[in-house]
């Protein structure tokens, strides 16, 4: 059986294949102007990737903020549900999913089945969000991926209290012009986006395991700092922690299709 | 006499020099160094245009988010009094202050003396200040002077739903993918701008005449819209309203320095 899921998201779109219960393809893009574009385009890397085409696909869920405008999709799913159950498939143990995203951050509480039991979730403040670290490392011209590397080797991390992202964009001038080094500062930057994340994790409680999806979950020194600061260590994932979401999808687009055969 | 004020802002210092009572010269700049350096860069700047050098100042003040870190000043003071102090200064007849500046609100009541008597500010989020709009101009590569007319050609502006100025900045980004004319998606966000500022300073109590202060009241459609949603009449001053702060200063500058 061959099933998919398709995720759009605000910064990036992303497509998983899976043939008999393992993942067979997937595919990461920066998203297209529209959501169609964004999931037609990632969808055609997978199957090629695959060896195969749309004809293939038993069932397709999509998720994400664009989910419900893609074409090929027989279904759609909140991500909040797709994240909680694709991170509980990967691992049977978790609890809690804190998925950090481009522009939002939500922390999901799934029960031993994959299922929702509890969220929140941060969309309307910049802080806390991949968006966040985006426009940090921008101020400190430095990529994104090199954040986390860069943090993990200072041994003075800088102070930055702000939780606006323009307030500490300022922060991160002054710190420049005062000559702080880029690690240093880089560090700072991981460790406010840890607390702000932390302080939605709070919200709800830590119930372990718990792992970290999302982007975010790339940069090795807010994952660290995150764990830190929740005197948990999260769960290591065995897929690219940006393909949860659309592995999630897969999953539901798989339970539909066994529900249809009933 | 000769006296300083200073306003060292998070995005733009200011220095205005005033010789018995009258602004001989004054400076704005960029912050892109440390605050100290700035200060004595912009000092150095409008003393040098007025034909003084530092000995001829006998007494100055520094306010604003960086007021400690000016070393020469003789005294430093919070924002609000010196604002109050300048607009008042300007325009006598100022009762309500709104000054938007790079990343903060400020709406203050003052009294016939020039005392703040109420004020609100914006909190931990710089929605609806001037980096905002610089965010936005960044994103549809525009011109942060000519936001304000192109807006005024928009007769349906978009509607901008996020606050935060970083999604805001992703979210024009959007709209013109999805092919919504340019002036209206500038027009909205004076709107969402606006809806934002007078909320903030709705909650002093506005009361005439009212004073628009800082770089954003260089922005003829804020100051116009604002006036409008709060039913007033705005009034703006006739020097660059960024020195409002620093003018503040000046003034109070002289006032210790006639006592001492």
């Amino acid at each position: 059986m061959v099933i998919a899921g398709c995720d759009v998201g605000s910064l990036s779109a992303e497509a998983v294949i899976m043939k008999d219960g393992s993942i067979v393809a997937s595919e990461i893009i920066r998203v297209r102007p529209r959501p169609e574009q964004s999931a037609s385009d990632v969808m055609d890397a997978a199957l090629s990737k695959a060896g195969m085409t749309y004809k293939d696909i038993e069932g397709c869920f999509s998720t994400g903020y664009g989910r419900e405008k893609i074409p090929f999709a027989s279904g759609n799913i909140s991500e909040i549900s797709c994240h909680g159950k694709g991170a509980q498939w990967l691992i049977p143990s978790v609890r809690t999913v804190i998925d950090v995203g481009g522009q939002d951050c939500k922390v999901i509480k799934v029960d031993e089945n994959g299922k929702l039991v509890n969220f929140v979730m941060n969309d309307k403040c910049a802080a806390g969000t991949g968006r966040f670290l985006e426009f940090m490392a921008k101020v400190l011209g430095i990529g994104i991926e090199d954040l986390g590397p860069q943090g993990l080797s200072s041994e003075q991390p800088v102070s930055i209290t702000s939780f606006c992202s323009v307030y500490a964009e300022t922060e991160v001038l002054h710190s420049i012009y005062e000559g702080k080094a880029v690690a240093d500062i880089a560090a700072g930057i991981n460790h406010a986006m840890s607390e702000r994340v932390k302080a939605l994790v709070k919200r709800v409680g830590v119930e372990e395991d718990i792992c970290i999806t999302g982007g975010v979950a790339k940069n090795t020194g807010v994952v660290k700092n995150l764990e830190a600061a929740l005197q948990v260590s999260a769960q290591k994932l065995t897929v690219d922690p940006q393909l949860i979401g659309a592995l999630g999808a897969a999953l539901f687009a798989r339970e539909a299709l066994a529900n249809q055969n009933r | 006499m000769i006296v300083a004020g200073f306003d060292l802002g998070t995005l733009a210092a200011k220095a205005v020099i005033l010789r018995d009572g009258e602004i001989v010269s004054s400076e704005i700049r960029g912050i892109k160094a440390v605050p100290e350096k700035v200060a004595q860069d912009i000092l150095d700047k409008a003393l040098s245009q007025a034909g003084l050098s530092q000995e001829d100042v006998v007494y100055s003040v520094s306010t604003g988010w960086g007021r400690k870190r000016v070393p020469f000043a003789n005294l430093d003071m919070a924002d609000m009094p010196c604002l109050a102090k300048g607009a008042k200064w300007l325009i006598p007849s100022a009762r309500t202050v709104i000054d938007v500046g790079g990343q903060s609100i400020r709406a203050l009541s003052i009294n016939e003396a020039g005392k703040v008597l109420e004020y609100n500010t914006n909190d931990k989020c710089a929605a609806a200040t001037g980096r905002f709009l610089e965010l936005v101009a960044e994103a549809l590569e525009l011109k942060l002077e000519e936001l304000a007319s192109l807006a005024a050609q928009s007769k349906e502006p978009a509607k901008i739903s996020s606050q935060c100025c970083v999604f805001a900045e992703s979210e024009v980004v959007t709209l013109v993918n999805e092919g919504i004319n340019l002036i209206d998606i500038v027009a909205g966000v004076h709107d969402s701008i606006v809806r934002r500022l007078a909320a903030t300073s709705g909650t002093i109590g506005i009361v005439e005449d009212v004073v628009m202060t800082g770089g954003c009241a260089k922005n003829e459609r804020l100051v116009g819209s604002l006036g409008k949603q709060l039913k007033v009449d705005i009034k703006t001053v006739d020097v660059d309203p960024q020195l409002v702060g620093a003018i503040g200063a000046a003034v109070i500058a002289q006032e210790k320095a006639s006592a001492a």
